[in-house]
């Protein structure tokens, strides 16, 4: 299977220079430096047409940076992307466009992600007509479809976005990415702000519509149980690296990362009552100084001294990896 | 049950806006004992966390609080003149909200916030107040308390932050905390740690704790009783275990049945049809029956509260056909 999107090593590092008063400052003998923030560290994963992949983790893990790398709203500062087997940089111009035509992004706020001054058939038809997948007057029809498969009435697209609940906007945010024939969806936190009742509807219609149209998905979020419905495999995030991958159904029923058992662990359930909870000791780092070696070690419950020297690689077999040195047997 | 710390009776609380009257809580009833934890569930705009300002009587105009009794240890609130609810408010009844921030003033020093509270409610020197305010930090596993009294609100962590609001809550050892979503911003595993944290300060000091959140989840592990609440009325109240394992009122269990989890795999959610109903129009009987699988013509009437066994109330006219 050749993959429909794979990344190889990418990497984004965000840079802040010192301003103007710093820099004046450090000619008076101050010492301000340039400020590195290595947000993603050398993820390498496949996504296959049809797939769905979760990934998972908690702020500052680098999750939406990688999710907006691979949809180009972001160009990795390293590493390869390649879409279709071929890399960023040795695409033609169409077929650039055609990776970023049919890799779309859904986004978690759907008050902040909709023009607030178009109307919805403009919010979800234009960027089809300036692409020149539909002529300018089937815009109404092609819109019309669009929000039946998205389940809103077709009238409705001569309203405002105001006009709609969160649940709605969130529909209309799906209409606009299917309007591109996309063939990867990045869902970055989609059903998050929406209630749980609501949620629900938006998960069944995500299912939905990769029955019929066969999409992939990149499915991040922080719910555990959102991602363990829907997901066929799992990418667990940790300070800007993968620390753990695998099919679905094996990362949540075993788990070989401490940091993965610990998520599941402490994740409240509708089957787990009078839990007790154990505090996790510490707090995430700061990825503008991260721990030395796995990043994981102080809050890690199975840390040994190695762990704080030797950075895990991810290693196993059949698309079932763990980084941690007690998988490697380099602790044992 | 031993005598309630808090017994609220019929309590309504309305709004008027520009497009006429609303009633954001209806007759909602309910009591929470010492060292109970009541965990008050509702989606966005079921009135739940009305209900929590309603109890510390914090309606501002144009809302007010139209009808029932708030009964704190023996003594109804709303009969209290404003000077009297304010010295209980922080002292026998402390809140905790969602975003830290709410509640620290962002250019004052923790400490100066932490003492101020101290010295509103007690007659202790001052130092004796930062004292207070020291040890209240640490209970609450913030390490260095000393030195993280000197921080301001932004040098903190999300998660040290609702630590500090929690540690403010606690510090006069209130009869009842309120906490309203206290942690849905936060990671899953700092949310662990509060809870935890939550679980051992309740446990010790017997206080009554009223968690308002959408997330069952939580509520499961956490609280030993569970109410629902539903465009302003309680629809369901009970033992958590019971409630979450046969719900009694069409809502919960839809409820429940929309939280995916890794048992529901490769299976259609079952979500709620519809969507939540606004206030200013709401069907004239059940205000649920617009989306209930349920319904039928006895549903144009107003259900009443029903019991369904020891402890359990429920307001549905179907109640007990829906036992899943």
């Amino acid at each position: 299977m050749t993959a429909l999107l794979s990344l190889d090593g990418i990497c984004q590092t965000y840079v802040s220079s010192p301003d103007l008063a710093e820099r004046a400052a450090n000619l008076l003998g101050a010492n301000y430096r340039e400020m590195r923030v290595r947000a993603v560290d050398g993820v390498s994963l496949d996504i296959g047409p049809g797939e769905v992949l979760g990934l998972v983790g908690e702020s500052g893990c680098g999750k939406s940076t990688l999710g907006r790398m691979v949809a180009g709203v972001e160009t990795p500062s390293a590493g390869t992307l390649a879409y279709q087997g071929v890399a960023l940089a040795a695409m033609t111009p169409a077929q650039r466009r055609a990776w970023q035509l049919q890799v779309q992004m859904i986004f978690q706020d759907p008050f902040a992600s909709l023009n607030p001054r178009k109307r919805i058939e403009a919010i979800v038809g234009e960027a089809a007509v300036v692409h020149g997948l539909i002529r300018p007057r089937d815009r109404r029809d092609y819109v019309a479809d669009l929000m039946g498969k998205v389940g809103l009435a077709p009238d409705m697209m001569t309203r405002y976005p105001h006009q709609f609940s969160g649940g709605q906007r969130q529909r209309v945010g799906i209409a606009r990415a299917l309007a591109l024939k996309p063939r990867l969806i990045v869902c970055d936190e989609a059903i998050s702000a929406l209630d749980v009742s609501i949620q629900a509807q938006v998960l069944n219609l995500f299912e939905d519509l990769r029955a019929e149209f066969g999409f992939a998905y990149l499915f991040i979020s922080h719910d555990l149980g959102a991602v363990a419905h829907i997901a066929d495999r799992v990418a667990v995030m940790y300070l800007g690296r993968v620390v753990e991958i695998g099919a679905a159904d094996q990362v949540f029923s075993d788990p070989r990362h401490p940091y993965t058992r610990v998520l599941l662990d402490e994740a409240p359930r509708l089957d787990r009552r009078a839990q007790d909870f154990t505090p996790v000791k510490g707090e995430i780092p700061s990825p503008l100084n991260p721990p030395p070696g796995c990043t994981f070690h102080p809050r890690c419950p199975v840390a040994a001294p190695a762990c704080r020297e030797i950075v895990p690689r991810l290693t196993g077999a059949g698309g079932r990896m763990a980084a941690c040195l007690r998988e490697t047997g380099e602790v044992a | 049950m031993t005598v309630p710390v808090l017994s609220v009776r019929g309590l309504r609380t309305e709004f008027d806006t520009r497009a006429g009257r609303l009633t954001a809580v209806d007759g909602v009833s309910f009591d929470v004992g010492p060292g109970e934890v009541l965990g008050l569930v509702g989606e966005s705009g079921s009135g739940k966390t009305i209900t929590g300002f309603s109890i510390l009587g914090l309606i501002d105009p144009p809302g007010r609080i139209a009808a029932g009794e708030v009964v704190l240890n023996g003594q109804d609130l709303r009969k209290l003149p404003e000077p009297a609810l304010r010295r209980l408010r922080g002292d026998r009844i402390a809140m905790i909200f969602q975003d830290p921030m709410m509640t620290l003033n962002p250019v004052l020093r923790i400490d100066t916030q932490l003492i101020e509270t101290i010295l509103a409610h007690r007659d202790v020197s001052r130092e004796r107040a930062r004292d207070m305010a020291a040890e209240a930090l640490a209970q609450v596993g913030i390490p260095s308390p000393a030195e993280r009294l000197r921080a301001y609100p932004h040098e903190l962590s999300g998660g040290m932050r609702q630590r500090v609001v929690i540690a403010a809550a606690l510090m006069l050892e209130p009869d009842l905390i309120i906490a309203d979503e206290p942690t849905t911003a936060l990671d899953v595993t700092i949310q662990s740690q509060i809870l935890y944290e939550m679980q051992q300060l309740m446990a010790e000091r017997n206080t009554a704790l009223i968690w308002i959140t959408h997330d069952l989840t939580v509520v499961a592990g956490l609280a030993h009783r569970v109410a629902v609440m539903y465009a302003g009325r309680i629809v369901e109240i009970g033992p958590v275990d019971d409630l979450l394992d046969r719900p009694a009122h069409p809502y919960t269990r839809g409820l429940i049945h929309s939280i995916p989890s890794a048992t529901a795999r490769g299976q259609r959610l079952e979500p709620i049809r519809g969507m939540t109903p606004s206030l200013l129009n709401l069907p004239p009987g059940c205000a649920f029956a617009p989306r209930c699988p349920r319904a039928d013509a006895a549903c144009g009437t107003r259900p009443e509260e029903r019991a369904m066994g020891p402890a359990r109330l429920v307001r549905c006219h179907h109640a007990g056909e829906v036992i899943a």
